[in-house]
């Protein structure tokens, strides 16, 4: 079942007179339960093409399905409903919300849902254990390292139960040990739950977890096969 | 809701200072404004009780051609018979008192020292003279046969270097357009609470203010008092007689009846002002949050969080503050209008013509002041922090997201 698709996606980015093309007629599928990574040279338009996946962004020209629904005419709100119901995002920098304990960060987008409050502690328990933070549950972001920030942010990814989960360069921010411990968890949630992941990256370390591989390059695809880990 | 209260909450801790000093401008403003209302309540509310139950009365009945203005005792602007007109009207039922009162226009003097005054014959034991008789500091007051004797207020007195036993002269003008003098004891020395009208007024008995001035049976006003002084209208309507005209409270005192009405919008026009300059220092607040939650924003967007909700986030935030400010300013406020309420403010002899006023203000606190007051803080900080929150919600998740990495 594919459950994402762009079809002849171009993102323009407009500064003053000048126009860049981030992405130039990029058409693509995701399939359920993949583990893809997006790779290519910084600026070659991966994170662009993960805020369209996203439906952060809209594109400039061509259409994007998100489990076979049209999403690049809907408004911002339609948007933040996809988003809320269908998409996980894990970014770069640790984006947990700096109020928040590990366990209401996690929590938030089960609130966006509308989950009722002895599902969200289920649920949050559930995710808190998987990433291994049961007994962080209660420290704000800046009381924990990155590495165990970006599992928060990978258990909040999780926790709607997305459809996909969109990953920016998820361990650049992170040294060897803490990098290769959240792609092993990212790997083994795959395995476990199904969830399909795409995730940036251009660190070789981190393809070779990759089933799959698409390289970008100035803004196009270039290289579409199987990944290492295949 | 409890969410979004607890993220505002947090919010607020993450700058304590900042966010308390917002508050704490909110606070200020607030407590001046109930400070200013009370103090204003409690000076028209003094000014409209002392005009009442020293000057004008409930309702005073004069004759048809009597001038206010002139003060004149001759004949053609008097009430004849006076103790009769009096005497009819207080056996109406919701009249407590009514009794005759002859004003007349007379000069004072003590060796090189004169004044000119108000020269107001009374009937000594009326209950209409409470104010002055309780307010006797020295001396006794008037008896009816008394035909020598004259009251004083204390300015009178402290000017001309009276005292209890003393003797002054009196000029008056009389019905005729001659003038007449003697020589009067100070029997007694009062105090109304009001300076400005006690220093221009002199006080003798009806018979011998009549003789004086050559009066006659004749009187320049009944003085009337009711039970309840919103019964004027009614009481006026059942005093008939051609020869009389007969005058509420309210037609006496228009100026301060008005300024007594409109004494709320009057506030909530200076309150909108003094909130508006206040507000932006919140709504700066705000906008700083803003502008340092961009990425956060931008999370929450990514989330899925929606534009209202955002706006929801930041509105809770600023109602929280606000919600401190008002506590904080209303407990100030109210304390100071309290403590003042009980010892006063001094001011004197305000020198201000034609209008009574105590020489202390008793400032007043009113609850519908104090609600409105509130409200008012409230919703305009509120309506103000409405832009900070639009701004936010109008962030694109993708701006937010890339803002400072
Ligand atoms: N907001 C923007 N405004 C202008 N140009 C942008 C913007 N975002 C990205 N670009 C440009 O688009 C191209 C692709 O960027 P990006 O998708 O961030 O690449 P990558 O994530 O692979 O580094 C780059 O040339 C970048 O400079
Ligand atoms: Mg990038």
């Amino acid at each position: 079942m594919e459950v994402a698709k762009v079809e002849n996606v171009s993102r323009v980015y407009r500064v003053g007179e000048v126009e860049t093309y981030a992405l130039r007629n990029v058409s693509l599928t995701i399939q359920n339960g993949e583990f893809t990574a997006l790779v290519g040279p910084s600026g070659s338009g991966k994170t662009t093409l993960l805020q369209l996946l996203g439906c952060l962004d809209q594109p400039t020209s061509g259409r994007v399905f998100i489990n076979g629904q049209e999403v690049s005419r809907l408004n911002r709100d339609q948007r933040a409903d996809i988003r809320k119901g269908h998409i996980g995002f894990i970014f770069q920098f640790f984006a947990l919300i700096p109020t928040l304990t590990a366990y209401e960060n996690v929590e938030m987008p089960l609130l966006l849902n509308g989950m009722s409050a002895r599902q969200r502690h289920e649920r949050v328990m559930e995710l808190l254990k998987a990433v291994d933070l049961l007994d962080r549950k209660d420290n704000r972001p800046d009381q924990m390292s990155g590495g165990q920030q970006q599992r928060v942010a990978i258990a909040r990814a999780l926790a709607p139960n997305p459809s996909i989960v969109l990953a920016d360069e998820p361990t650049a921010n992170l040294d060897t040990t803490n990098g290769e411990q959240v792609m092993t968890l990212m790997t083994r949630l795959n395995q476990e739950t199904g969830v399909t992941f795409v995730f940036a990256t251009h660190d070789p370390r981190v393809i070779r977890y990759a089933r799959r591989v698409i390289t970008l390059r100035d803004g196009t695809i270039a290289e579409n096969g199987t990944g290492p880990a295949n | 809701m409890r969410n979004y209260l607890k993220m505002a909450y947090r919010n607020l801790l993450r700058h304590r200072r900042r966010s308390a000093l917002s508050a704490l401008a909110l606070a200020i403003a607030l407590a001046l404004l109930v400070f200013m209302a009370a103090f204003f309540k409690g000076e028209m509310r003094s000014s409209l009780e002392d005009t009442l139950r020293l000057s004008s009365g409930h309702l005073q009945v004069r004759d048809i051609d009597y001038d206010p203005d002139k003060s004149s005792v001759a004949w053609g602007y008097l009430i004849e018979k006076p103790s009769e007109v009096a005497a009819k009207i207080a056996s109406l039922p919701p009249v407590r008192t009514a009794t005759p009162r002859l004003f007349a226009s007379g000069i004072v003097s003590v060796g090189q020292d004169s004044a000119g005054v108000q020269i107001i014959g009374i009937e000594p034991d009326s209950e209409a003279n409470a104010p002055y008789r309780q307010g006797l500091v020295a001396g006794e007051f008037l008896t009816a046969e008394d035909r020598n004797g004259i009251v004083i207020g204390t300015p009178l007195a402290e000017s001309l270097g009276l005292q209890v036993g003393s003797t002054l002269n009196l000029l008056v003008n009389t019905a005729e357009g001659t003038v007449d003098e003697q020589t009067f004891t100070v029997r007694g020395i009062f105090s109304t609470g009001s300076s400005n009208y006690d220093k221009g007024i002199v006080l003798l008995p009806l018979a011998k203010a009549q003789a004086f001035s050559g009066a006659g049976d004749r009187a320049s006003i009944i003085f009337v008092l009711l039970e309840d002084r919103e019964q004027a209208q009614a009481v006026a309507s059942a005093i008939t007689g051609a020869a009389y005209k007969v005058l509420t409270w309210q037609e006496m005192n228009e100026l301060l009846v008005l300024v007594n009405d409109f004494s709320n919008a009057y506030i909530t026009f200076l309150s909108l002002i003094i909130l508006g300059v206040t507000v932006t220092v919140i709504v700066n607040t705000m906008l700083m949050a803003v502008f340092e939650r961009t990425r956060e924003i931008g999370i929450l967007a990514a989330l899925g969080m929606k534009g209202r909700q955002i706006i929801t986030l930041f509105l809770t935030e600023a109602a929280l503050l606000a919600l401190g400010g008002v506590a904080v300013g209303l407990l100030a406020g109210g304390a100071l209008s309290a403590y003042f309420g009980r010892v006063g403010i001094y001011f004197g002899d305000l020198g201000v013509s034609g209008m009574i006023f105590g020489d202390r203000i008793y400032p007043y606190l009113m609850l519908d002041d104090v609600l409105r007051l509130s409200v008012t803080a409230f919703l305009v900080t509120l309506l103000a922090c409405l832009y900070p929150a639009r701004l936010a919600s109008r962030m694109e998740p993708v701006e937010a997201l890339r803002a400072e990495k």
